[in-house]
């Protein structure tokens, strides 16, 4: 029983990352060069100012999926301290991606933002 | 695959290492920055996971991974493992067994092409047929055939009737199953020929030159599947009839459960009688069934509104003359109504299914139980492997996972269990058809492993997988991973509600026992009442002979010299204690009816069967008679006509002494007018058409009064083994004459074929209910030595406290009789509803028969007692110290 409020606890002191956002996070994290995981998490995480935390355990299920869909690819290479690592590289069906997600998501936020900007009704 | 895991590990090992290096460059000491980075991490082999789900084809990897990881279980848990496919073989086997039966006689369509389009065109109702009738099933007679055959538009139409031939010229008959078939048979039918060609409407004209088709079974055992066979000859009634085809395998005809070796021309019929006419021209003799197709060009609907339509011109153009005047109305009345024929018709689904559908159910609860044993047993192992489990739950495994592994157990057993239990079904269903065959009744019953039968496994087997398998899986993940620290050598964890689940399955077990238990001791008393029916008279050496002269051609005063001699002769045969004729034998199932009254008081009319029994028949069976004389040499065709009756018909005549003298008129039949008779004499009751009958009004006509048949039926007693007999008879018969055909019937056979459902039902219920006992045995066993473990330790302070051992064997035997009395409770209720489902297969046996509940619940008590009993002399045997040592 103990297990799971703790894991309970831990949800609550960062903001959740929408289904699907990920992906596009790292798409677009990946725009900028090659990149292993390690160097993805850090990035979103600097690139938000650590307000979002990126969980292992979603981030490498979401690489494997995006690379199964061909939207990236991967390769081992040598990184700068001479250990292995896998490294994943944006493809052009990937950038096609990253473009339709990225107006997607525009939509989605003008969206909200209207309806969120709208005064809020007293209750009287 | 072990390549792709390797390098996912590498992966985050990658991610990891850089984390922690990072930290070491922030300042962080090793220990520390290790410690951290693993923390933020999560739990590697979660994430492992995890990614290894997208990349798919994963549930194929664990299936494999849990498959042999449940081989290996099984292994160490040999017996276990083998109780559990054991239960399962023998549970969905007879299921299965029973559902191909079901499928046989029931469910399958005929092989035939479109049989969903076969229709049989049958009387709605047979309320205005008089005469004899020659089908159990709805049938016609020649001209109404004729008529509607030349009337009717809307469909192409066959007849058909089952015939018995004899293929042997001379003494003992060799009878093989024929079929009349009109013309379009097989083309409606559809079917390719194997050899040669199939009967057409051009082999069935008038007056014809007979042809036969062969049945393929028959081609291959009489002929060895001779491919010359098309041409040659085959000997029917001393005329050689050329065979022109055989039909497929596979085709047996239109009767279900039975098959046939000739299929002749609706013609052949007339022209292989004796007179030449043969039933053709009887408007009162009701033989054919008729079936057909919708013609192209009208609908179902159209079809059958126009045979509405033409009925009543077919039944004015061929009411018989002399026809009984009180059915001529409804015989004018009837109509012909077109149902789905693509089935066939079946004796055997008449006489079978109620019985069928029965057996199914109680074997399906049957399977209930042993569902009910594995979960226990799955449930019993699942608090063994609680320190397994939670250690599995601890290291990351997550719940479904572990649920899915434990699930892939239950599918391995039930795996194993279907596929042993589809050999096993086959040989039972075998079993089965064979049990359910009698002498005189061969059962051609193709039984399939088809698609249904196999859906109907596999159907079985994943509702049982998921019945015993599910529960003990979710309740076994349902503790917390810190509970291993906690657990000691016992699962004392496990708690209330895993005993509470394991209780509730007992009494499940428990209910349905009673239930199963009562149906089998109905059934096995309905078997008893059955055998223990005085059928008033004696059965034992009696056999009936069968003596056809026809082929003789005599006349009626040398018959009638002819037939004398041939009793004579059965009678001088040593051995041989009496001989009569008789025209209905007893408990045959065949049966003659007719109104009768007092011929002074019409008003007085009642119905009664008729016989006519020769001089002696009475004494020979040992029905004794109880007032007026027996028939005797006075009672000659120009004498006076007289009838002896049973106590039941006297009771109407206002009892036995009232009834002698009395003068009583039968109505009119189709070839006779009404005639009145004298009553000379009663006999007691005893049984006529069947066994189970209530004593019912009998009249028995003089057999020397009535006009002579070719065919003389003889029931002789005889002292000698029947078959001793029976080739005695032969040698005379053929003494006497070579064209005498004869075939026998023993009797005591005979009546012994006419209970086989009762024989069946009580067998397999029997079976099934010593199964359900021993399940539930094993159930209760089990739940009563864990329950003894469990509190091993406060039976062993009772026992330091100075309990004493009755004390605690009553402890132990008080779960028991609670259980005991909720399950017998419950199973009360469902043993009624039961026994109100089987009612019409009882015999003199309530459906709610207290006594036969009781000894169910007697039984089941016994059955309890004794399995909780080894365990609870266990208890009562647990050193105290011993006991409280463990904790």
């Amino acid at each position: 029983m103990s297990t799971y409020m703790a894991k309970r606890e831990r949800y609550q002191n960062r903001i959740e990352l929408l289904q699907g956002t990920l992906d596009l996070l790292v798409l677009q994290t990946l725009q900028w060069g090659p990149q292993h995981g390690y160097g993805i998490a850090q990035a979103i995480q600097a690139g938000s100012s650590d307000v979002l935390q990126v969980d292992t355990g979603s981030l490498y299920p979401a690489l494997h999926r995006l690379e199964k869909q061909k939207w990236i690819s991967a390769t081992w290479k040598l990184s700068a301290n001479k250990q292995r690592t896998r490294v994943y590289r944006l493809t052009a069906a990937g950038r096609r991606q990253l473009a339709s997600e990225r107006s997607r998501w525009q939509t989605l936020v003008d969206a909200m933002a209207g309806i969120l900007a709208r005064p809020q009704e007293s209750q009287s | 695959m072990k390549k792709r895991d390797a390098e996912l590990r590498d992966e985050l090992k990658s991610h990891l290492d850089m984390a922690i290096a990072d930290r070491i460059a922030r300042g962080e000491s090793p220990e520390a920055a290790a410690a951290a980075a693993r923390r933020q991490f999560g739990n590697l082999s979660q994430v492992e996971e995890a990614t290894r789900d997208v990349w798919g084809r994963r549930w194929l990897d664990h299936l494999a991974q849990d498959v042999r990881y449940a081989i290996r279980t099984f292994r160490r848990n040999r017996a276990f493992a083998l109780i559990a496919i054991l239960s399962l073989t023998l549970g969905i086997g007879a299921n299965t067994a029973l559902f191909e039966v079901v499928d046989a006689v029931r469910l399958r369509s005929l092989p035939i092409a479109d049989p969903g389009g076969l229709l049989e065109v049958r009387l709605a109702s047979m309320d205005g047929a008089r005469g004899a009738f020659q089908t159990a099933h709805e049938s016609v007679t020649q001209p109404i055939w004729r008529e509607l055959e030349a009337r009717q538009q809307g469909f192409t139409l066959f007849a058909w009737s089952r015939a018995t031939f004899n293929l042997a010229a001379g003494g003992e008959a060799r009878p093989v199953d024929g079929l009349w078939v009109s013309g379009e048979f097989f083309n409606v039918l559809g079917l390719r020929p194997a050899r040669g060609r199939l009967l057409s409407p051009e082999d069935d004209r008038t007056g014809c030159a007979p042809r036969a088709v062969l049945g393929y079974g028959f081609w291959q055992r009489n002929y060895g599947g001779d491919t010359s066979i098309v041409g040659r000859t085959i000997n029917l009634r001393n005329r050689p009839i050329e065979i022109v085809g055989v039909v497929p395998p596979g085709f047996h005809g239109l009767e279900v459960g039975r098959t046939f070796d000739l299929a002749l021309p609706l013609c052949a019929e007339a022209v292989l009688s004796l007179n030449g006419k043969g039933r053709s021209e009887a408007g009162t003799t009701w033989w054919l069934v008729t079936f057909g197709r919708v013609k192209p060009g009208w609908t179902l609907d159209r079809a059958t509104a126009h045979l509405a339509a033409i009925s009543p011109e077919i039944f004015r153009s061929t009411l018989p003359a002399g026809y009984p005047a009180i059915s001529i109305e409804k015989y004018l009345a009837m109509k012909f109504i077109a149902e789905p024929g693509g089935q066939g018709l079946s004796q055997l689904r008449e006489a079978y299914e109620t019985p069928l559908w029965l057996l199914l159910g109680i074997a399906a609860l049957v399977l209930v139980i042993a569902c009910a044993n594995l979960a226990n047993l799955l449930l019993a192992r699942a608090t063994a492997r609680e320190r397994e489990i939670s250690i599995r739950l601890g290291l990351g495994a997550s719940r479904g996972r572990v649920i899915r592994q434990l699930l892939t157990e239950s599918l391995l057993l039930v795996t194993i269990g279907t596929i042993c239990a589809v050999f096993l079904a086959g040989a039972m269903g075998r079993w089965l058809v064979a049990a359910l065959e009698t002498s005189d009744r061969a059962i051609t019953l193709p039984l399939i492993i088809d698609w249904r039968v196999l859906g109907f496994a596999v159907l079985l087997a994943v509702a049982t997988c998921l019945l015993f398998g599910l529960a003990p899986a979710i309740r076994a993940t349902r503790v917390s991973a810190s509970s291993v620290l906690r657990v000691t050598t016992r699962g004392a964890s496990a708690g209330r509600e895993s005993v509470a689940l394991r209780r509730g399955l007992v009494v499940v077990q428990i209910a349905l026992s009673v239930a199963l238990l009562f149906g089998s001791l109905l059934f096995t008393r309905t078997l008893r009442n059955v055998l223990s029916v005085d059928p008033g008279f004696r059965a034992e050496g009696l056999l009936v002979a069968n003596i056809d002269s026809a082929r003789m051609r005599l006349e009626t005063d040398r018959l009638v010299a002819h037939q004398d001699l041939v009793a004579e002769r059965v009678r001088s045969i040593p051995g041989v204690q009496g001989a009569a004729t008789v025209a209905v034998v007893p408990i045959s199932g065949n049966s003659g009816g007719n109104d009768v009254w007092p011929e002074a008081n019409t008003s007085a009319r009642f119905n009664t069967y008729v016989n006519f029994a020769g001089a002696g028949y009475f004494r020979m069976l040992g029905i004794p008679l109880i007032a007026g004389r027996d028939f005797d040499a006075r009672d000659k065709p120009e004498s006076v006509p007289v009838v002896i009756v049973n106590e039941a018909f006297a009771a109407k005549l206002g009892g036995t002494s009232a009834a002698v003298g009395q003068r009583i008129t039968r109505e009119q039949t189709p070839r006779n007018p009404a005639k009145t008779y004298e009553v000379v004499g009663v006999v007691k009751n005893s049984a006529y058409r069947a066994l189970k009958d209530d004593p019912y009004p009998t009249m028995n006509y003089a057999g020397t009064q009535d006009q002579p048949y070719p065919d003389m039926q003889l029931m002789i007693r005889s002292s000698l083994p029947p078959t001793a007999t029976t080739s005695a008879i032969t040698a005379a018969l053929a003494n006497i004459d070579s064209r005498i055909n004869v075939d026998y019937t023993i009797v005591p056979t005979m009546i012994g074929d006419t209970l086989v459902q009762e024989r069946v039902l009580a067998a397999l219920s029997a079976g099934f209910g010593a199964l359900a006992a021993v399940l539930t045995m094993v159930g209760l066993y089990g739940l009563v030595a864990y329950s003894v473990t469990r509190r091993s330790t406060e039976i062993g302070v009772r026992m330091a406290l100075g309990a004493c051992a009755g004390d605690i064997l009553r402890l132990i035997l008080r779960e028991t009789a609670l259980l005991l009395a909720i399950g017998v409770g419950v199973g009360v209720g469902l043993a009624i509803a039961g026994g109100h489902t089987a009612s019409s297969l009882l015999f003199r046996v309530r459906p709610y028969d207290p006594i036969t509940l009781l000894a169910s619940i007697a039984l089941l008590a016994a059955v309890a007692f004794g399995a909780s009993y080894l365990p609870a002399r266990r208890a009562t045997r647990i050193e105290p110290v011993v006991a409280l040592r463990t904790d």
